[in-house]
């Protein structure tokens, strides 16, 4: 059964080479000729204001969350959409009618959010 | 599956779009908020009835592991499940009716208190009807989360926000094993079916691997039953959370985690009455039992007291489990029954006579009530000896059936403890009755108006703990029919 | 009709529930009256619509058992909230439900301005649902239940009037007199029934007495079971020697004398015997001891009734003796007569005590017959059914009491011999004379009271009414039972409708001994015709030569003065049991045992659980990361439990 597995160990050991790829190939092969003003805190252009372990206003976090609800219905219609074709086949309209259900759930959930003030930002 | 297999699974159906339903009369009917704490209630009492009323009709473990089976065959509907609903639905509902006017005397209604309660008991009902270990965890965690929510309730009440913290981080930490333990679990047994992994036990039970996830498993659930060494939350959990929602905590959360316990206990009940998960399980009620009922007695706050009392009761209905057997089982199904009504008597009693600022939280508080507010403390009485097991009321034949169990299972002594324990424990359950009638109380002043749903609410856990006092043949019939 | 007869058990308890809640707030007579009047009214309807239906039905088919639900469940014991139907307890049911009623109704009259007068309901309400949980039980333990409730709501009533002084104490004490001497009964019923668990497995009776009919059971154990079973009998109908409490419990207010201490419960020691007649009549040891003591109640209680001067002590020794009169019939293997004598005594003596309530009423609490007289010109109605209850008790034909007394004698002689029937008929004399000396000094002759201060009156209708239709009873009554000789087996119908319940009992001790019919018609004529002389011979001395009673009583002083101090039999239980039981109590087991081993040892223990629990206490910091280390070696230890263990 662990044979089962191997696609997955695959997959995580070409995304660890790749990232590392990526993060050492440029240091690896680009240039490199350091003066004062290139070493300075790159902040779009601006000075930088403060300290970068500031807190954070709490709405951040709450967009980060609903940005998960999306996220997941992403992750769960993706999938379903990909097979339904195959799905329907094996058996029929309930597929179709199980994803309204959820669809459903969710957007009253986003709803709710929406109605609770959850996109003001103040 | 067909349109019509989904009306075997009505309870969860109607708690579910009750859910829904709620959320959309908060967000778009103004005037509407004034009805959501009825409208819960209905819905709760109306699956409750529903499950009641279908415990024998319905085929049990309706479906076949089948892969278009209702749901994947992932749930089953009927028997010892509906019990379980109906215990769960009709609990809340009582709880419903303690929170509507407990809220607004403590300022902190909003309709997101019914919307967390309907979910919770959702939670509750995935897991006692689930027929797969994923099913048990988003049962579980849609429950815990609701939970958390609720211990916070009270935003602007620094205990409250510690509860639910505290609840909250340890709750997580407990939820990591039982994770790793089903995790094991599925290692070995290749199924998330427990179907699957109850056919398989018998091969498995030399797999230590297996075994590792049982307990991880267990301990999980241990956790949520507030039993030693996994209690510690509790006391602070239920002092600081509002009352109404430990009274749902303490109760129907507590029952459902036992049945969590109960459906994987097949397995445990294969590796026969000498396993190491019997002894395991004597130690734990040992521990849960002397713990709850000494520290009990130190205690100054009512709430605190009731939360060490409860985790003395998840010690008497460990002794079931360890008996292994299913009269033990039964006894525990019968304790749940009895424990969820005498405790939503006593909390729902303390949340009629707590005030914003706290009073009548202190045991001392009650001194002289039985004045003041005769029917109130007759009440508390009456539930006090229930709790503390004397008879004719429903705790005494709770304790009866377990220790029965563990009689017929060889385990005596574990008896003899569970006997010592409740000695003890009548002298904090007493010092109540003793402080109501027998001392007079430094403060005359009037206590604030009695709520009308609360009291009816007391009043129905009272006939409940009275009725299953004096017939408790009747309901564990029922129950032992269902195992 | 009859699958719904635990009605008649609701009906009693929703009267007790309604008017114990909300008696209070009534503030009105008339409406606690009638609920609670009319509680008992239902359920008399309901055992009643039971009865005819079961009237139509063939024989066989008559026993019915309706269970409610299942009650206790352990181990083999399986006893459940079940009432049964059969002959037996169906005529129980209707005596217990309508003499209530009567006695309820006219309640209502007597208890009129009491300040208690709704928990005086409440009571009532209470004892009837206790009854006839006794009566219609299928099982010991209910019966059991009802057997504990009655003795209840006779304390409560008896000690009704706790402010008030009776005799050299309180109405309190007479209560607990009660109470503590019922308990020694009750001791008695639950050996024997634990004795019946052992033998038979089980509780319900048709299991019991089946498995008994059997008869692979020795018969010491049957007579030992027996004796227990009597202990209680005797308790709760006041035989030799827990008699003591009954004279006592007229503290009470005299409806509940009427209804409990005469009509009712007092019969439920017979009803027990007469249930268990199987297992008696396996056991004939016992029979005769239920005989012996049966005969020497009935003897002893009607000479101490002789010369009592309270109304009421009058009544109640008359009724220890009637009492006596039904465990001799029981001895006699006389079930059905001896159920008979109950239900007929039912009638006339729950006639007799209202007569007496309606007298006291009208004489403003004055019970002392010595202050009484010609009390017939102020009260017709009751003097006249007072006379007819005197008649029927006294044993003259056609009335209610003949009837009954008679089979009961005609038992004594045919299965126990002429030294049974003799002491009988004495009794039974002394009954007539008794009963008639108190009629006589209370109706007839000379006013003896102060007749400008007191003025006697009738009592209002209320009361008066329930009094008529007893006193019909009691003139009726004795039809259901004529004797063999007169109209044949058939026509005695009150026997051939029990005959089923008794058919087992009945042919196991069946002595084969026949009489002529000359010998029975002689022994009717002797027993009447001593009645008739013993009533006129009353008449003689407290009508027209009262001097006499007090030249007799001079003379006869020592006998006198005994009788009239009930044989000491007080002060010797007094001497020889309480005061001792108490010394021992007080010096030893309260001051030595109790006080320095038992709370001495407790007190320790107590602390020392005390002392634990602060420690523990301290156990919950209140830290977080504290309480996760302590989770964490929970699960180490666990996993090493069980790695271990593979």
């Amino acid at each position: 059964m662990i044979e089962s597995y191997i696609p997955i160990f695959l997959v995580f050991g070409f995304a660890i080479l790749f990232s590392l790829a990526v993060v050492f190939s440029s240091s690896l092969f680009g240039p490199q000729r350091p003066n004062a003003e290139k070493m300075t805190t790159y902040e779009s252009g601006v000075k930088p204001i403060g300290l970068a372990n500031e807190r954070v206003s709490v709405k951040y976090y709450l967009v980060a969350m609903l940005f998960i609800i999306f996220d997941l219905e992403v992750i769960f219609v993706y999938p379903w959409a990909v097979k339904f074709k195959s799905l329907y086949a094996q058996q029929g309209i309930q597929v179709f009618w199980a994803m309204i259900v959820f669809l459903t759930v969710f957007e009253v959930g986003f709803l709710y959010a929406f109605k609770k003030g959850g996109f003001k930002w103040d | 599956m067909e349109m019509k297999d989904l009306f075997y699974a009505m309870p969860l159906l109607i708690v579910g779009g009750g859910i829904l339903l709620i959320l959309l009369i908060d967000m778009f009917f103004k005037g509407g908020k004034k009805i959501i704490p009825a409208l819960t209630f209905f819905i709760l009492l109306g699956t409750a009835y529903y499950s009641l009323f279908t415990i024998n009709q319905l085929p049990i473990g309706l479906m076949p592991v089948s892969e278009f089976g209702l749901f994947y065959g992932m749930l089953s509907f009927g028997g010892k499940a509906h019990l379980f609903y109906f215990l769960f639905n009709f609990g809340s509902a009582i709880a419903v009716l303690i929170a509507n006017d407990y809220l607004k005397k403590i300022e902190t209604e909003y309709s997101e208190y019914y919307i967390l309660l309907l979910s919770s008991v959702l939670g509750m009902m995935l897991i006692a009807g689930s027929r797969n270990l994923v099913m048990i965890f988003i049962g579980l965690e849609q429950m815990s989360i609701s939970f958390y929510a609720l211990a916070g309730y009270r935003r602007k009440n620094i205990l409250s926000n510690e509860a639910a913290l505290k609840y909250f981080l340890l709750g997580s930490f407990a939820t990591g094993f039982l994770i790793y333990g089903m995790a094991f679990i599925f290692g070995t047994a290749q199924s998330m079916m427990l179907i699957d992994i109850f056919s398989q036990t018998s091969v498995l039970v030399k797999n230590p691997l297996f075994m590792i996830g049982i307990l991880l498993f267990l301990i999980g659930f241990t956790f949520k039953i507030a039993a030693v060494p996994f209690h510690m939350w509790a006391p602070d959990v239920y002092e600081g959370s509002p009352t109404s929602v430990t009274a749902l905590m303490a109760t129907v959360g507590k029952a459902a985690a036992f049945s969590a316990i109960l459906l994987i206990f097949v397995s445990v009940a294969k590796m026969g009455p000498n396993s190491v998960f019997s002894s395991m399980f004597s130690v734990v009620a040992v521990l849960s039992m002397l713990y709850g009922s000494i520290a009990a007695i130190a205690q100054k706050d009512i709430k605190r007291m009731l939360a060490y009392s409860s985790i003395a009761h998840a010690g008497y209905m460990t002794i079931g489990l360890a008996a292994v057997n299913p009269s033990g089982i039964a006894g525990i199904i019968f304790y749940l029954v009895a424990y969820t009504f005498m405790n939503l008597g006593a909390f729902g009693i303390i949340a009629l006579l707590e005030s914003k600022e706290g009073k009548f939280l202190s045991i001392e508080d009650y001194k002289g009530l039985g004045t003041r507010q005769p029917f109130l403390a007759a009440s508390l009485a009456i539930i006090m000896f229930a709790l503390s097991g004397i008879p004719p009321f429903a705790g005494f034949f709770g304790k009866y059936y377990i220790f029965l169990a563990a009689i017929q299972s060889g385990d005596t002594w574990l008896a003899l403890v569970g006997v010592l324990s409740s000695v003890i424990s009548v002298y904090f359950y007493l010092r109540v009755v003793v402080y109501m009638y027998f001392s007079k109380s430094d403060d005359e002043s009037a206590i604030l108006e009695i709520s009308q749903t609360g009291l009816l609410a007391v009043i129905a856990s009272l006939v409940l703990v009275i009725a299953f006092g004096l017939a408790p043949g009747s309901l564990i019939r029922l129950i032992s029919g269902l195992i | 009709m009859r699958n719904l007869i635990y009605l008649s058990v609701v009906f009693p308890l929703i009267g007790f529930l309604v008017n114990g809640l909300l008696g209070r707030k009534f503030k009105s007579e008339k409406v606690v009256g009638i609920i609670g009047s009319g509680a008992v009214g239902a359920a008399f309807l309901v055992v009643l619509a039971a009865f005819v239906e079961t009237l139509r039905m063939p024989e066989e088919g008559r026993a019915l058992i309706v269970t409610l639900f299942q009650w206790v469940k352990a181990g083999n014991l399986d006893v459940s909230i079940a009432y049964q139907i059969d002959q037996l307890s169906l005529v129980m049911g209707l005596v217990v439900t309508g003499v209530g009623f009567l006695i309820h109704i006219y309640s209502i009259g007597y208890m009129h301005g009491d300040k208690g007068f709704w928990r005086f309901f409440t009571y009532l309400n209470l004892f009837i649902f206790a009854m006839m949980n006794l009566v219609l039980a299928d099982n010991f333990l209910l019966m059991f239940l009802g057997w504990e409730g009655v003795g209840l709501c006779s304390y409560l009533l008896i000690g009704f009037w706790y402010d008030r002084k009776f005799e050299k104490s309180t109405t309190s004490d007479a209560a607990k007199k009660a109470f503590v001497v019922n308990r020694i009964g009750d001791f008695g019923f639950l050996i024997g029934m634990f004795l019946i668990y052992l033998n038979f497995g089980s509780l319900n009776f048709t299991t019991v007495f089946a498995k008994a009919g059997v008869g692979n059971i020795p018969e010491s154990t049957f007579t030992l079971i027996a004796l227990c079973l009597f202990i209680g009998a005797a308790g709760k109908s006041a035989q030799i020697p827990l008699f003591v409490w009954l004279p006592d419990a007229m503290a009470g207010p005299t409806p509940v004398s009427a209804l409990i201490h005469a009509a009712t419960m007092v019969t439920a020691g017979v009803y027990l015997v007469a249930r268990c007649s199987i297992i008696y009549a396996s056991a004939p040891m016992a029979l005769t001891v239920v005989a012996v003591i049966g005969l020497a109640t009935a003897f002893f209680a009607a000479t101490v009734g002789l010369v009592q001067t309270d109304i009421k002590k009058v009544l109640a020794y008359s009724t220890v003796s009637q009492l006596g009169y039904m465990f001799l019939a029981m001895g006699m293997g006389a079930f059905s007569a001896g159920i008979f004598h109950v239900v007929t005594h039912a009638f006339f003596k729950a006639l007799l005590f209202l007569g007496a309530g309606s007298v006291i009423h009208g004489m403003h609490d004055e019970q002392d017959i010595r202050k009484y007289g010609n009390l017939k010109k102020y009260m017709p109605k009751t003097a006249k059914t007072f006379l007819i209850a005197a008649i029927a008790i006294s044993g003259i034909p056609p009335f209610a009491g003949f009837f009954s007394k008679d089979e009961i004698l005609w038992e004594a002689f045919s299965v126990g011999g002429f030294g049974f029937w003799i002491f009988g008929v004495i009794t039974a004399l002394f009954t007539a004379f008794y009963m008639f000396r108190l009629y006589f000094l209370t109706f007839e002759g000379k006013e003896r009271f102060d007749s400008h201060h007191v003025h006697p009156h009738e009592s209002p209708a209320v009361m008066t009414i329930p009094l008529m239709i007893l006193a019909f009873l009691s003139i009726v009554g004795g039809f259901l039972g004529m004797p063999a000789i007169f109209v044949g087996e058939e026509g005695n119908l009150f026997g051939r409708w029990l005959a089923p319940i008794f058919k087992s009992a009945e042919t196991k001790i069946f002595t084969g001994a026949e009489h002529s019919h000359l010998m029975e018609i002689l022994l009717m004529a002797i027993s009447v015709a001593g009645a008739a002389l013993a009533i006129y011979f009353a008449k003689f001395v407290y009508l027209h030569k009262p001097e006499i009673a007090e030249k007799v009583s001079a003379k006869l002083k020592p006998i006198y003065t005994t009788l009239l101090n009930k044989y000491y039999v007080d002060e010797i239980y007094d001497a020889v049991v309480v005061n001792p039981i108490r010394l021992v109590s007080e010096s030893f087991l309260w001051k030595i045992t109790d006080v320095k081993l038992i709370d001495g040892l407790l007190n320790k223990s107590a602390a020392l659980v005390d002392y634990l629990s602060g420690y523990i206490r301290k156990i919950q910091t209140g830290a977080v990361q504290f309480y996760a280390i302590i989770m964490m070696t929970g699960i180490l230890a666990a996993l090493f439990w069980i790695i271990k263990s593979l």
